[in-house]
């Protein structure tokens, strides 16, 4: 695959490696928060922790749009399906996302409800077009990757007149959660959480651009390097991390220069802002309310806003007690630090957001990491 | 976040659709998102949207950096070797 | 044929609730149907229960029930799905398959040219295999309560003397081999899901195992383990091994052989091949000394051209499955939790 196998080469990663060795200072340690999740996945997936050296440690970050969905917005979304008898459409990473009481949307549609998994909004207007005696509603979830695709599903859907169509809209601002980040109190003022450099979102950054960043890096004197999902393009992000670090420096710089531009895509920008608009407060999972980090639709468009045409009771929604996303999803812990990680919780049993997604910290850690505590286990008992 | 994978524009449909081939795979995919593709662009899939041309400099730049570091390295290494 | 004027479903061309009854409409469909295509010496008896004459040496059965949405796929259907995968499950204990049972599970409706469609697919794999379906079963149900088909095959085997294969002969140090590139069946099977239609060249693997292990049994009867990967992929039935044996293993990522188009196709969709099902491969485990002769072995046999060693058996009391990655990091390889769902993230 052109663009793919490169950026997944075995002797270029090699080379990367004994770079980052040579760079790595052993008086310091380097905490590179990874904000998205498809970074968590790459860092497990390919094990590349095992080519860093040991003061190279990720922390990683609240970037996954499944994780981060408050249960309320997700207990709303069974319950549109479940009383108001629609076509709930949803992409397939949600299905299986807990709610309430454990209740996820692979559950609800067990229990009868019409729940279809799209792959696309494409998709989701088909059925509309199809099923034109029912409401169907697109559970939209995602950051700014996702959001321009939901854009022009609701445009195309007023064009068309389709009226049976509607948009339960959850999209979601990254550079608002990193701000959020970057000034709790456990980053500034605890420092509970050390963070000495971000990698960047990369395909979110495909569609805002660099530019965004700029702000973090000036404000908070932290460097940033907008860097790709491959193996090596993380490798590559964290020696460049790593060499501002050393130098002192804190700016925004682009590996994935490939996609990712300064401006961004305006045409996906322009889209977007034509449709949506920014909410005031939203909640988000782990991070609570973050002010104007999310979109809703606009009243140009209002036929097509869920919200408005189902009404939602007020409802009591609540996480498993123990579960520690919250915390793991501010990186203030590892999912090995919270009580249910692979005992009450795992992957065939998710207790919450983090243990779903495949690009959540706990599944990542448990579905390819758990040698690292066998490792460390035999280590001790070695000891011992 | 955000699944997305590069594929090779191989026709251009009308209202703002494409088919792109990633190996000999084929599927159908919006470009309303995108400006001014042509055949044989590569572009980035999310969720059957093409999301932003691939530039294949840029591509190759980053390449060169990253064989860069290890040819550093390996100058590196002949110094050191020398040194000793 | 002459059609019974009791018989509607025949003049509809679909399957009726009369074609269950137990009535003449019922075996009327068995004799044109099912009898016409499956014919052999013992299913022509007509016997409600087949009669065959006993083997010497141990007896191997096996029962498999398929279902499975399209019922046509690219590289085969569920007619011929429903003979190679309890073949395979009777091969995968190193036996010769004897004969098959089949029993049908029709919905109301079904148009009946599908179903002489699977028959005949069956009949034609059946032949291919040498391994005839000796008696069978046709119940109907109402409409709405199928899908179509479902089509339940049992299998008979005898094991060679001296052959002793068996998840407890699994040990560390023994290698693994796999006979060919792994989620050709899965990814032709997604292909044709609805709202993920993508168009590939590539086929299921769907194919009958057992002259591969026959070849592979006659030049290494120490064979330790053999199974086939299906539902769930390879990491599936290497983690339902290590489970089962008290073993790790370690596989090497860049030796396991995946089509560029399965790898596209599960980029596209973010699925893991080695969580993608099969449905003609074998994985087997057996000692160092013998994994070359019988890597040969494999690779000359038109079902094994591809077969790679892709690692080896360990010791480790957390029986974990992993694997050194392309880029040489290491990771587990677990289970898939739940159905396979494509993702956006």
């Amino acid at each position: 695959m052109k663009y793919v196998d490169e950026f997944r080469d075995r002797d270029l990663a090699k080379s990367i490696a004994l770079g980052i060795r040579q760079e790595a200072d052993p008086g310091r340690t380097y905490n590179l928060m990874e904000f998205c999740g498809g970074h968590t996945h790459a860092i497990f997936r390919y094990g590349v922790k095992d080519l860093m050296p040991e003061n190279v440690r990720f922390v990683h970050g609240p970037g996954c749009p499944v994780c981060v969905l408050s249960v309320r917005r997700l207990d709303d979304a069974v319950e549109i399906a479940e009383r108001h008898n629609v076509i709930l459409c949803t992409y397939g990473d949600m299905m299986r996302v807990p709610g309430t009481k454990q209740r996820s949307l692979i559950k609800a549609k067990a229990a009868g409800a019409d729940i279809r998994m799209v792959y696309s909004t494409m998709d989701a207007l088909k059925i509309a077009r199809d099923n034109t005696g029912r409401q169907v509603v697109f559970f939209a979830i995602g950051f700014e990757t996702t959001t321009p695709p939901t854009a022009v599903a609701i445009i195309q859907a007023q064009k068309e007149g389709l009226s049976n169509f509607s948009v339960f809209c959850n999209h979601v601002l990254t550079p608002s959660a990193i701000g959020h980040i970057l000034a709790s109190p456990e980053v500034r003022d605890l420092g509970t959480v050390r963070i000495d450099g971000f990698l960047g979102p990369s395909h979110v950054s495909s569609v805002i651009g660099s530019e965004p960043y700029e702000f973090f890096a000036e404000e908070f004197g932290k460097p940033v390097v907008i860097a790709g999902f491959e193996p090596l393009d993380v490798m590559q992000s964290t020696l460049m991390l790593m060499r501002q670090i050393n130098e002192g420096r804190h700016e925004v710089e682009n590996e994935y220069t490939r996609v990712v531009s300064r401006e961004g895509n305006l045409k996906a920008q322009n889209l977007v802002s034509q449709v949506f608009e920014l909410r005031q407060s939203f909640e988000w999972r782990g991070l609570g309310k973050v002010p104007y980090s999310a979109l809703k639709i606009r009243k140009d468009f209002a036929e097509f806003d869920a919200e408005k045409r189902f009404e939602v009771t007020e409802k009591v929604s609540r996480e498993v007690k123990s579960c520690e996303c919250p915390a793991i999803l501010r990186g203030v812990k590892k999912p090995t630090d919270c009580k249910l990680f692979g005992t009450v919780c795992t992957p065939d049993n998710p207790m919450g957001s983090c243990m779903v997604s495949s690009e959540g910290a706990c599944a990542a850690y448990w579905t390819y990491g758990r040698y690292r505590d066998k490792a460390r286990s035999s280590r001790q008992e070695a000891a011992a | 976040m955000c699944l997305a994978i590069p594929a090779k524009v191989t026709q251009l449909l009308d209202d703002a659709m494409a088919i792109v081939a990633l190996e000999g795979i084929r599927k159908k995919i919006s470009i309303a998102l995108v400006e001014d593709l042509s055949v044989g662009d590569y572009v980035l899939v999310h969720v059957g949207y093409a999301l932003h041309k691939v530039s294949p400099e840029e591509a190759n730049r980053t390449l060169a950096l990253m064989a860069e570091v290890g040819v550093l390295q390996e100058e590196l290494d002949d110094i050191e070797e020398a040194s000793r | 044929m002459t059609v019974a004027p009791s018989d509607p479903g025949r003049r509809n061309g679909t399957v009726d609730m009369v074609h269950g009854g137990g009535g003449r409409a019922m075996a009327e469909l068995i004799k044109d149907l099912f009898q016409r295509h499956l014919s052999n010496p013992i299913l022509d008896q007509g016997h409600d229960a087949a009669l065959l004459e006993a083997e010497p040496g141990k007896l191997v059965v096996s029962t498999d029930g398929h279902v499975i949405s399209p019922l046509f796929f690219p590289g085969g259907d569920i007619g011929s799905l429903s003979v190679h995968g309890t073949l395979n499950d009777v091969a995968m204990a190193g036996a010769r398959p004897l004969c098959l049972t089949a029993g049908f599970i029709l919905e109301e409706g079904f148009p009946l040219a599908d179903l002489e469609r699977i028959v005949m697919s069956m009949a034609s794999a059946a032949s291919q295999t040498g391994v005839p379906v000796v008696t069978g079963d046709t119940k109907v149900v109402e409409k709405g309560k199928g899908d179509g088909v479902f089509i339940t095959t049992t299998g008979l085997g005898v094991v060679p003397h001296g052959v002793e294969i068996s998840v407890a002969r699994a040990k560390p140090g023994q290698a693994i081999l796999l006979s060919g590139s792994i989620g050709d069946h899965g990814v032709a099977i997604l292909s044709k899901r609805e709202n993920l239609e993508f168009e590939t060249e590539i086929l299921s693997d769907c194919a009958a195992l057992h002259t591969l292990v026959a070849d592979m049994v006659a030049a290494a009867p120490d064979i330790a383990v053999l199974r086939d990967p299906t539902r769930g992929g390879l990491a599936a039935t290497l983690n339902e091994l290590a489970r089962a044996a008290g073993v790790g293993m370690h596989l090497d990522e860049t030796a396991i052989p995946v089509k560029d188009d399965v790898s596209a196709a599960c980029e596209l969709l973010g699925l893991d091949p080695l969580h993608v099902a099969n449905e003609g491969k074998l994985v087997c485990l057996c000692e160092q000394a013998d994994a070359g002769k019988l890597l040969s072995v494999m690779q000359a046999h038109p079902l094994g051209r591809d077969a790679a060693i892709i690692g080896r058996v360990t010791e480790d009391e957390a029986r974990l499955v992993e694997m050194e990655t392309e880029i040489g990091g290491l990771r587990v390889v677990d289970w898939l939790s739940g159905e396979q769902l494509p993702r956006i993230c």
